[in-house]
């Protein structure tokens, strides 16, 4: 006799709205019109993200290992995952909504006939929002999949979209297709990666659950969880962007749209982060003596080479998403800490760095020439004087990423090198100030390059914001400088809720 | 709110309200910043006045909390050590904005941006100085670079932005490393006596001897780097050399002090014993600078790296009085922070006319100004042989307290530094030789003396110095309790017996 799950609903709701208003957005685009759609869309997504939040802050002091018979387990680090992906989510979808950055018809070849056409009735593929909602949907259930079954197919939720999305991009488009095809080929073999490493577990702890693979720790033969984990480990460090599992990173950053690298760097690392804090936390916790060692050492090569590479860049787009491979490394050492304060740290370090990428990448996309974005560092020379607003918000926001005091990544740097000096890794910890002193040397050259040299003729201009994006980068902005003087509205939240049950 | 407080946040409000004033109005922005900056430095002077000179305690406490999570306050409290220098920069600043009056013009950007940057800094050297908690300190001194990067990368002349770049990435590095130190206090306070930055707090941890010596490396090396020290030395030049000459002497006269303030404050203070291990490598690294600085000085054709080198020479003899870990070398280097600081004043003012008016820095284009232009070259001289610590001028009583307190524990250190006064009798001596005396050089017959609002603004400097040399008394109460207090409680006891002063 076969009865019927029980799920607790209200537990699961805020990824149920984002799930069911993705599923509406859908049939949308095959129902209604094309000249109402983009508002529509935009409206419906808008709100679903907004139902969300409310529900999360709903259940905010509710727990539950069963809310999907063991699949999910919602907790309060959980909910606060959740919570950052939702509000991120909330501004990017603004700068995604904006401009015309997405292509007028993905199946239109590159300078065909057909694409012209579709250009020239000034259209965007509205299906951006759906699948946004999707990706979100699949990372919010990726920070509460409790079981490694699960967690795959939140993976590959919040995966596919993003490969798409990341190919549709109006401008420079074989460049876009080819970044999505990249990501896709090697998105598809980290997941391989994540499921073998899966299997592996399950053959060590004869269980998929999270928490039982801890309890079986040790049963059996060591090295079997060993590889279980090391390949696991490659998929999910594959969607943090950490060395060597990095490649895709420059390359997709700087063919998608970039409203879309805005979200996609800021969201995907709270998921990823997110799930791996858990699997780690709660399902290896005992294990630490086998994987701490690796991830120091990964943790080590992905701050500095993040770092130091992003000196060679010349694209600004390239550089964030070098220095989105520095942050990668700082959030290990959230992850090796393995304590309260490593989580909380991280929890603190998610939110304020996805705000000051989301803003960051929304200045990107107003600066341009006639023939759209202009991401060469090259002519950005001069900005300063055109724009001296948005080049003095840029720089507030590059300062944020070098970890100057006064901004919040300096708190976030703060706190989580203090976590992992606590848990002993001063090694560690010197490794990060030094790789922040390198990391700092290209994020002032940009600031020299927009204030201290005069602008050359070519030089691009900065475009008028619409009212979505202004809204966008000065909720972004005000976030990051006000977690930046003070910090201790988040830090707070960030220690109660830095709680993951086993 | 304390009167403390007040005035640190007078600077910032001030900056506030002329940022509202159209850019268009220059004149009037002078003014109201010269007006607000002269109302600060006569409160601070109030604040000296309510000083209780007796009292060793911090004064002016106020704290609240900041960031509770980590357990970081907004604590200020000044005592001796931190009231001189934060006089040293609120009287600084006016004399910098009325002598270089035009100095704002000639920018990248506007004069507003000038003096809402400047007045800024004047805040930041308020707060670095005031600071009782260890965080909030790190903040004021890593802040604190912003506004000096845009002050020279914006307003300098020549390789201006490589300069800028160069002192932001050395200090940024020192203070990163210093970080990393903060972090380890912190953890080693909240596992002995609950997480805290409370200086006095700090002070009391017991920190295994190899874990002290590096905490104590992060914060020396960041401070050394600040207070150039050989081999840290190399931005300095360049900066001093790029910067207006207003921002040069804020440059070196104040903000290098944090650098030696900190070696006071932290090094000595929250590690002991590590300072008693580095102290032959430092003073071994103090006298390399005062000759090292001294030599460079002597080849300088630029007259700003000249005033630059000269006070690499002044920092080691500062450093070496720190480290001498005598209450006579202690009290000798507070003071020279301060006469340093008014010394250099003086000559960059001064070496910035003279380049604005020649339109050269090159010592030797200048020549016979003493004919031309006596006023300037008399105010240039005197603060040459303040420079030179001249007996009766400021600089030489806080040289000779820093050597007869390093000739009592270090007196091959002493005596090699008793070489850099030689030394700097041949850096000074030449160049006024050279600058001003001997036949007008062609091009300066018609150079126009100092005017009316350029010798306002430099006699205050000169007094200073004169009157420091034959009375320093008031400072030397002010200091001396607290110079006392930091060696004895950092376990060391003078050699001899105390003299008198």
């Amino acid at each position: 006799m076969l009865s019927a799950p029980s799920l607790s609903y209200m537990l699961l709701s805020p990824m149920l709205i984002i799930f069911g208003a993705a599923v509406l957005g859908v049939l949308i685009e095959a129902f209604l019109g094309k000249t109402h759609r983009a508002a529509v869309q935009l409206t419906i997504s808008i709100g679903a993200l907004l139902l969300a939040l409310l529900q999360l802050w709903q259940i905010k002091d509710m727990t539950s290992t069963t809310a999907a018979v063991n699949s999910v387990t919602i907790d309060r680090a959980g909910i606060f995952f959740q919570f950052i992906i939702v509000a991120l989510a909330l501004v990017a979808i603004l700068l995604i909504a904006d401009q015309d950055n997405f292509v007028a018809q993905a199946s239109a070849v590159p300078g065909s006939t057909e694409e012209k056409i579709a250009t020239q009735q000034r259209v965007q593929q509205t299906e951006i929002f759906p699948l946004v909602l999707f990706a979100v949907g699949g990372m919010m259930l990726f920070t509460v999949a409790s079981d490694l079954i699960t967690l795959f197919v939140a993976l590959e939720v919040f995966s596919l979209p993003l490969y798409l999305l990341a190919g549709l991009s109006r401008r420079r488009r074989l460049l876009s297709q080819e970044a999505a095809l990249k990501y896709f080929l090697l998105g598809a073999y980290a997941s391989a990666f994540f499921l073998f490493g899966s299997a592996f577990i399950y053959g060590y702890a004869g269980t998929v659950s999270i928490s039982a693979i801890s309890a079986a720790a040790g049963s059996a033969n060591d090295i079997f969880l060993f590889i279980g984990i090391i390949f696991m480990s490659v998929g999910l460090l594959f969607k943090v962007s950490a060395v060597p599992f990095h490649s895709w990173t420059p390359d997709v950053y700087q063919g998608a749209p970039t409203p879309i690298t805005g979200f996609m760097a800021a969201c995907t690392k709270v998921a990823a982060f997110g799930a791996i804090l858990r699997i780690f936390y709660v399902g290896f916790a005992d294990a630490q003596s086998l994987w701490q060692p690796i991830i120091s050492v990964i943790a080590i090569i992905t701050m500095i080479f993040g770092s130091v590479v992003a000196i060679a860049q010349r694209d600004v787009k390239r550089m964030l998403a070098y220095s989105s491979i520095a942050h990668a490394g700082f959030l290990l050492l959230g992850v090796i800490s393995l304590s309260k304060e490593g989580l909380a740290a991280s929890l603190f370090y998610l939110f304020s760095y996805g705000f000051t990428t989301i803003a960051a990448f929304g200045i990107i996309s107003l600066v341009r020439d006639s023939t759209g974005e202009v991401s060469d560092l090259n002519r950005w020379v001069g900005l300063g004087k055109k724009s001296p607003l948005v080049a003095a918000v840029f720089s507030f926001l590059l300062l944020g990423f070098a970890g100057i005091p006064l901004t919040s990544g300096f708190i976030g740097k703060f706190a989580i090198f203090s976590a992992a000096y606590q848990s002993a890794n001063i090694s560690l910890v010197v490794v990060g100030v030094l790789a922040s002193a390198i990391a700092a040397f290209f994020y002032i050259r940009v600031i020299i390059m927009m204030f201290f040299t005069d602008p050359v003729n070519d030089s691009v201009s900065v475009i008028i914001p619409s009212i979505r994006s202004r809204i966008a980068i000065i909720c972004a902005t005000l976030i990051s400088l006000l977690l930046g003087v003070f910090p201790s509205l988040l830090l707070n939240a960030s220690n109660s809720f830095a709680n993951l049950i086993k | 709110m304390s009167l403390l407080t007040a005035i640190g946040l007078l600077p910032l409000i001030s900056a506030g309200m002329i940022a509202l004033i159209p850019t268009r109005n220059n004149e009037l922005i002078k003014r109201a910043t010269l007006v607000a900056t002269t109302i600060i430095a006569i409160s601070s002077i109030f604040l000296a006045v309510s000083f209780d000179k007796n009292s060793d305690q911090l004064q002016f406490v106020q704290k609240n909390s900041w960031i509770s999570a980590f357990n970081i306050n907004f604590s200020l409290g000044i005592d001796g050590i931190s009231l001189v220098l934060i006089l040293l920069s609120t009287i600084l600043v006016p004399i910098v904005i009325l002598a270089t009056w035009n100095e704002s013009e000639n920018g990248r950007w506007s004069s507003k941006v000038f003096y809402v940057l400047l007045l800024t800094l004047e805040s930041l050297m308020i707060g670095v100085f005031a600071a009782n908690d260890l965080f909030l300190f790190y903040v004021f001194f890593e802040a604190m670079l912003i506004p000096v990067y845009f002050l020279i990368g914006g307003y300098g002349t020549g390789n201006k932005s490589a300069a800028a770049i160069k002192f932001l990435l050395y200090s940024l590095f020192g203070g990163l490393l210093m970080l990393a130190s903060i972090i380890g206090v912190y953890i080693i306070s909240s596992n002995q006596i609950g997480a805290t930055f409370d200086i006095t707090q700090l002070a009391t941890l017991e920190i295994d001897n190899q874990t002290e010596n590096f905490l104590f490396l992060g914060f020396f090396i960041a401070f050394a780097i600040k207070a150039p020290l050989w081999p840290f030395h190399t931005w300095l030049p360049d900066a001093a050399k790029a910067a207006t000459p207003g921002t040069s002497v804020l440059l070196l006269g104040v903000l290098d002090k944090v650098g030696t303030y900190g070696m006071i404050r932290f090094c000595i203070q929250l590690f002991p014993d590590a300072s008693k291990t580095f102290t032959p490598l430092i003073i071994t690294l103090a006298v390399i600078s005062i000759i090292y600085g001294a030599f460079m000085a002597i080849g300088q054709r630029d007259i700003k790296g000249l005033i630059a080198f000269t006070s690499i020479s002044h920092f080691g003899f500062i450093t070496m009085g720190i480290f001498a870990m005598t209450t006579q070398g202690m009290s000798g280097a507070n003071l020279y922070m301060i006469n340093h600081g008014f010394s250099t004043a003086a000559l960059f003012l001064i070496a910035g006319w003279m380049i604005s008016r020649r339109g050269s820095s090159t010592i030797s284009d200048f020549g016979g100004l003493q004919r031309v232009t006596p006023v300037m070259s008399w105010s240039f001289f005197i603060a040459g042989m303040s420079s030179l610590a001249l007996p009766g001028l400021s600089s030489f009583i806080s040289e000779f307290l820093v050597l007869v307190g390093t000739y009592t524990r270090y007196p091959v250190a002493a005596i090699i530094g008793t070489l850099g006064i030689v030394l700097a009798a041949l850096y000074i001596l030449i160049p006024v030789q050279k600058a001003l005396h001997g036949p007008i050089v062609s091009g300066n017959e018609n150079l126009k003396d100092l005017n009316l609002r350029e010798k306002i603004a430099i006699a205050p400097v000169i007094l200073v110095i004169v009157f420091m040399g034959f009375y320093p008394k008031p400072v030397l109460d002010l200091i001396n309790p607290t110079s006392e207090k930091v060696v004895v409680n950092a376990g060391f006891s003078d050699p001899i017996a105390k003299v008198g002063k």
